[in-house]
């Protein structure tokens, strides 16, 4: 005799049902209402024409799209040279300030120091300073090379942050575990190496996520020098034909590479706490 | 569960002003139109359409850079583009003192919006697509590009064909770099900078080989400011003549005034005059071939 559900079981299913029917209706009607009231405001404004022609423009678009492409390149290229150079710097940064032994205080000062001021300056200060400092210093075997120049101050300023995440990842390790180690006679370096490590970085994969995507956004800061990528060249399109619309078409070119990177991000974080919650 | 009722109107209340401006937006006033159409009734100073009565507001980039101003100081009368300025107002039937000068980034002084300028004096090239945003009076002055190098580089810069090979620098959204882009054609990509104090510093650290100006300027960062630095030659850009015109905004009235105010400037010679007196020695550079 198999299981059927009872007239009351029933009853209650059929209440849960409407009850999440009217949830939905009513979420609907209010985004709706949201949405058409906002694209109304925006429309209605008097200054709505002025706007459209001057960021809307489907020629203008089409004009400066080769132009931005050929920028944007830079800006992929120069986020795939840093991306790697700032996972080592910080993880490196990290183990550094984690050491204990007194032999190493210079290195833990000078790890500390390093992050401190990094975190503390604009971003767009150590570019300038990187790109325009550096070239004048005229020391020998130096690269001028912007992209060169302009990649080591964003390595620089990334690398203070990542080493932060690692930092934050390596002491929410329980000290249980580094007991652990020690009482199965570990030396400290195989702790950290076997023990601390491995659980460390799982745990700081979505926040170093949230950092590369924002390295991958903060490259147009190198437009700051004049390296002609995708910012500098929509702008560029922007003051000779007073025209706008080139900004909006870089901004696309950032999402194309940011939306997927971000969606990647929260699907890592909701499997991770799945995995680790159960939930 | 059955939804609190509670909570719905607390949301509810959060949303429906929302949805509450937008409607009232929607029919709601127009907002004044700060844009006089037509041309004013005259071109006396009591006629025109400005942003603020009895003044007639002017608009530059900070820092103002010589020979078009002096000292960072576009109130003093001295420089090519301040004195422009002052002969302007002056047709127009304005005493000095009634000159407002405010600082506007050449990147904003064409944003759609309202403008806080009467007009706008920034070295600004007119061009058939600008015009179709902004409102220009008639040109001012007529600018040649010339070529900035090192003293030590400059045999390597004697012609256009030489250009060809250099890596070459201008500043962002300019004809200079226009004109690098569509009449020298050069192997490697030019840099762009933000600035021209930027350019400067590149020409210093070896960075670039060569920058491209309008030829007062390049006179004076030859003359004053880059020391060892002389300029190669001039050239005349394929979108001749180049020249700079006084930007207002589009369908403000100003610009038949002002035109009518340089025209009369032109005939009766002030113009030859001040630029004769700020920019004289531009005449005896070479022409590039």
């Amino acid at each position: 005799m198999s299981w059927s559900p009872s007239e009351r079981e029933l009853e209650r299913q059929a209440v849960r049902r409407r009850l999440r029917l009217q949830q939905i209706a009513v979420a609907t009607v209010v985004t709706v209402v949201v949405a058409v009231g906002l694209v109304v405001l925006v429309l209605s404004s008097p200054g709505w024409d002025r706007v459209r022609d001057y960021f809307l423009s489907w020629s203008h678009a089409r004009d400066s799209f080769a132009a931005i492409a050929e920028g944007f390149w830079i800006n992929i290229r120069i986020f795939l040279v840093a991306e790697p150079c700032v996972l080592v710097l910080g993880a490196v940064v990290a183990i550094a300030r984690q050491t204990t032994s007194p032999w190493l205080a210079p290195l833990r000062l000078l790890a500390t120091g390093y992050t401190d001021l990094f975190r503390g300056v604009p971003s767009i200060l150590v570019v300038v300073i990187c790109g325009i400092g550096i070239p004048a210093l005229g020391l020998a075997g130096v690269t001028s090379s912007l992209f060169w120049l302009t990649t080591f101050a964003l390595v620089l300023c990334y690398g203070a942050y990542v080493a932060e995440v690692f930092r934050a990842g390596i002491l929410a390790i329980h000290p249980t575990q580094v007991a652990s180690a020690e009482a199965l006679a570990l030396t400290r370096a195989q702790t950290m190496r076997f023990v601390v490590l491995p659980q460390a970085v799982r745990r700081v994969v979505p926040p170093l996520m949230n950092d590369l995507v924002s390295l991958q956004k903060d490259t147009a800061l190198i437009s700051a020098v004049g390296v002609f990528e995708a910012l500098r060249a929509a702008q560029d399109y922007q003051g000779y034909n007073f025209n706008g619309t080139p900004l909006l078409v870089a901004a696309a070119y950032f999402l194309v590479v940011a939306v997927p990177l971000t969606r990647l991000t929260d699907w890592l974080m909701r499997r991770q706490i799945e995995k680790e919650q159960g939930r | 569960m059955p939804i609190p009722r509670v909570r719905t109107r607390l949301a509810a209340l959060l949303v429906a002003p929302l949805a509450l401006a937008a409607g009232l937006t929607a029919c709601g006033s127009e907002g004044e139109t700060s844009a006089e159409g037509g041309a004013p009734a005259s071109c006396k100073a009591a006629d025109l359409p400005l942003k603020q009565d009895g003044k007639l507001t002017i608009g530059t980039d900070s820092p103002a850079y010589e020979p078009w101003f002096s000292d960072n100081d576009p109130s003093n009368g001295k420089g090519f583009e301040s004195a422009v300025a002052y002969a302007v107002a002056e047709q127009l039937g304005f005493a000095k003192d009634d000159v407002v000068w405010i600082k506007q980034a050449f990147n904003t002084s064409y944003t759609p919006g309202a403008k806080k300028f009467d007009f706008d004096i920034n070295q600004i090239s007119v061009t058939p697509e600008r015009e179709g945003v902004v409102d220009f009076s008639q040109g001012y002055y007529t600018a040649s590009q010339a070529v900035v190098t090192m003293e030590k580089d400059a045999a390597k810069a004697a012609s256009l064909d030489d250009l060809k090979g250099l890596k070459l620098g201008a500043q962002t959204a300019t004809t200079s770099l226009t004109a690098i882009r569509e009449d020298v054609k050069p192997s490697t990509d030019p840099m762009v900078f933000d600035t021209s104090d930027q350019a400067k510093q590149a020409l210093l650290n070896g960075q670039v080989d060569a920058l491209v100006f309008d030829l007062p300027t390049a006179f004076y960062i030859t003359g004053a400011e880059i020391e060892g630095s002389t300029i190669t030659g001039q050239f005349e850009s394929s979108e001749k003549p180049e020249e700079f015109g006084l930007l207002t905004e589009k369908d403000s009235g100003l610009a038949p005034c002002l035109d009518e105010a340089l025209a009369a400037l032109d005939d009766d010679g002030t113009l030859a005059a001040l630029e004769k007196e700020w920019l004289s020695d531009v005449v005896s550079v070479p022409v590039l071939k």
